[in-house]
């Protein structure tokens, strides 16, 4: 039976104009991941309003393509800028530029291009087998098990924080504080927004990691780039040596694994997937101390498992109709534009699309590893431009991102707040990482802990007492007591003192 | 008693600040009860745990130095970097994008110590021109180009 379906969606997905619009999809995610300022879900939200006039299954596939082409191009930029595309690939910057500042530019774009194709082949064999059977269990988690689902995320952000413990913690409620500027939903009270309108609808995810990555960054390289004349760094040979592929085969198969899994838990998604995967590798490896400095095993997790993860987010979507991400949220726009409903019901009135939106992942994967191989020379050749000549570039590719989201010159202005803000922080010797992932959930965990404090009547016990939040919760508790461990403690500081 | 880590000790205070700013502002908006949380419970339970670890990490840094320090303040690359993204957020709504990008480019590439003159001109008409091009007729972006 799943093979007649797998065919169905080939034979949908492989018509010329599907073909077409899977490779302009792959092709344009590309191209606004490898453009810093310009990601997904500006790019799908502008060419929204483009594919009213196509075939839905066309639409979907093409705006699909945007994102998980999306997810390769953006590790790209991670690695030669410095520069997420987004948050799914913060973690790819600690070990893919660290290996490009070591000259290993090549062979970290190589391991994540493949890494995410495997990634991409698998997640795309998971769907079609489990799609029907995983969404029964998700369907199951009540408020209190995702609640502790973010639990266990954000500890393993601390985990994966260099440094102090506190500082980390300290950072992550801070980015939960700010996750809930705007407008509450339950009550409609507009909370800390300093009586700026602008910040009613609450502070974009774009402006914050925009500002605190990219333009603090860019500070914090200006000033530590005294004593060298220049950027030119020598990137060595594309291909990764047998050493490379050695180190990073088991890391690419843990990441798609565990990618494959938090992508498809709603609030998970590939941000999550990443710091999970890069958490994973650095506790399992038998040298943490080389995390970021140029780790492989850095990039090819991560890389695997935010690939993984945006195709297994479809999941939810598809199956339950429940977007776990702002990506998703816009492809419920699409497909309501195109009358829809996103939902269970999809898989049987619409056989069509859904197993030709699958196929079409496969196809736009294969793409994307065919294109974008010969093109790393090129990608590479742009770490040869001199570095007082990307950085305006780079800040100007952000101020018209950040403005183009919601068409607002006061989020560019936001956006140098927290520049300024990311700046301090390092030279403080606070990790921002935490921050960002604090404020994606913040809004999530609040929802999801007042629904499940609602309805077990004000009994914070709950959270015990279901069987997957407790599992959940002593996952999180083994984490975080695993770093306090004599051994694992030194091991921190020591990569802290460097 | 001396303080080991300034740096940290003032993060811990200004993290204070903020946690009890949070918790200030927080008052304003209905806590409810844990069975029915208002708008202002969430928050300030952050706001609170926020100080909390503000005060630990003070008081740690009275006993521990991590020998991590503040440094010096690089502030040709933060005001310039800082002030060509502000001045494209101010500039964009009155002069449009053409020079808008013209000015934030200007400022910010300014702010290198290996700053060759003439490339600042060349390097800001070449990438204003690009992102008109790439952006408003490529990317077809809703945005304001000229003054007018």
């Amino acid at each position: 039976m799943m093979l007649n379906d797998l065919i169905l969606g080939f034979s949908v997905a492989a018509t010329p104009i599907n073909l077409f619009y899977c490779l302009m999809g792959s092709l344009f995610g590309t191209l606004v991941g490898v453009l810093p300022g310009v990601g997904p879900v500006v790019t799908i939200a502008v060419l929204l309003p483009a594919t009213f006039a196509l075939e839905p299954t066309s639409a979907l596939i093409m705006l699909a393509g945007i994102y998980y082409g999306a997810q390769y191009g953006g590790s790209t930029t991670s690695i030669l800028l410095n520069l997420p595309g987004e948050t799914s690939s913060v973690v790819t910057c600690l070990d893919g530029h660290a290996m490009a500042r070591q000259g290993r530019a090549g062979p970290a774009l190589a391991v994540s291009a493949l890494g995410s194709f495997f990634a991409g082949c698998a997640a795309t064999l998971l769907i079609a087998l489990f799609s029907p059977l995983l969404g029964a269990i998700a369907v199951r988690f009540g408020p209190a098990d995702y609640f502790s689902l973010m639990v266990v995320g954000l500890v393993g952000a601390v985990v994966l924080a260099q440094g102090s413990l506190l500082k980390a913690v300290s950072m992550i409620v801070l980015g939960l504080l700010l996750g809930l500027v705007g407008t509450d939903v339950n009550s409609a009270v507009s909370r800390f927004d300093f009586g700026l309108p602008e910040l009613a609808d609450g502070i974009n995810f774009v402006v914050l990691a925009m500002g605190l990555f990219g333009i603090g960054e860019i500070i914090v390289t200006l000033e530590r780039r005294k004593d060298e004349e220049g950027t030119v760094i020598p990137h060595g040979r594309v291909w990764p040596s047998r050493d490379d592929v050695r180190q990073s085969w088991k890391p690419v198969l843990r990441g798609t694994a565990l990618g494959s899994l938090l992508g498809l838990l709603p609030g998970g998604g590939t941000a999550l997937a990443s710091f999970a995967a890069y958490a994973l590798e650095k506790k399992l490896s038998r040298s943490p101390e080389r995390f970021g400095k140029g780790a492989i095993e850095g990039v090819a997790a991560p890389e695997s498992a935010n690939n993984a993860a945006a195709q297994t987010s479809f999941i939810p979507l598809l199956t339950l109709g429940l977007p776990s991400n702002a990506v998703m949220a816009l492809m419920v726009g699409a497909m309501m534009i195109h009358g829809i409903t996103p939902g269970p019901q999809i898989m049987t009135s619409r056989p069509d699309l859904f197993w030709g939106m699958i196929a079409s992942m496969w196809i736009g994967n294969l793409m994307l590893v065919l294109l974008n191989m010969p093109m790393i020379g090129l990608w590479v050749r742009l770490l040869r431009i001199p570095y007082r000549l990307l950085y305006p570039a780079i800040l100007l590719f952000a101020c018209i991102g950040i403005y183009s989201v919601s068409n607002s010159a006061f989020d560019v202005g936001l956006a140098a707040a927290f520049g300024l803000l990311g700046y301090v922080l390092v030279k403080a010797a606070f990790e921002p990482a935490p921050l960002l992932l604090g404020f994606i959930l913040g809004p999530l965990m609040e929802e999801n802990l007042r629904r499940a404090m609602t309805m077990s009547r004000g009994d914070a016990g709950v959270f015990l007492r279901e069987p997957v939040s407790l599992v959940l919760l002593l996952l999180a508790a083994a984490l975080l007591a695993l770093t306090l461990l004599p051994a694992v403690k030194r091991g921190r500081q020591e990569v802290f003192v460097e | 008693m001396s303080i080991r880590n300034t740096s940290d000790f003032v993060s811990g205070l200004a993290l204070v600040a903020v946690g009890g700013g949070a918790l200030f502002a927080a008052r304003d908006y209905a806590m409810g009860t844990a069975f029915r949380m208002g708008p202002g419970y969430f928050p300030a339970l952050l706001g609170g745990l926020l100080a909390l670890l503000g005060i630990a990490i003070s008081l740690r840094a009275l006993w521990i130095d991590e020998g991590n320090r503040m440094g010096g303040v690089a502030w040709r690359p933060l005001v310039l970097v800082l002030g060509g993204v502000l001045s494209f957020s101010v500039a964009l709504g009155v002069l449009g994008l053409a020079l808008a990008s013209l000015l934030a480019l200007t400022v910010s590439a300014l702010a290198t110590h290996d700053v060759r003159h003439w490339e600042v001109p060349v390097l800001s008409l070449g990438l204003s021109g690009f992102s008109l091009v790439v952006f408003v007729y490529g990317l077809g972006l809703p945005i304001k180009i000229w003054p007018v």
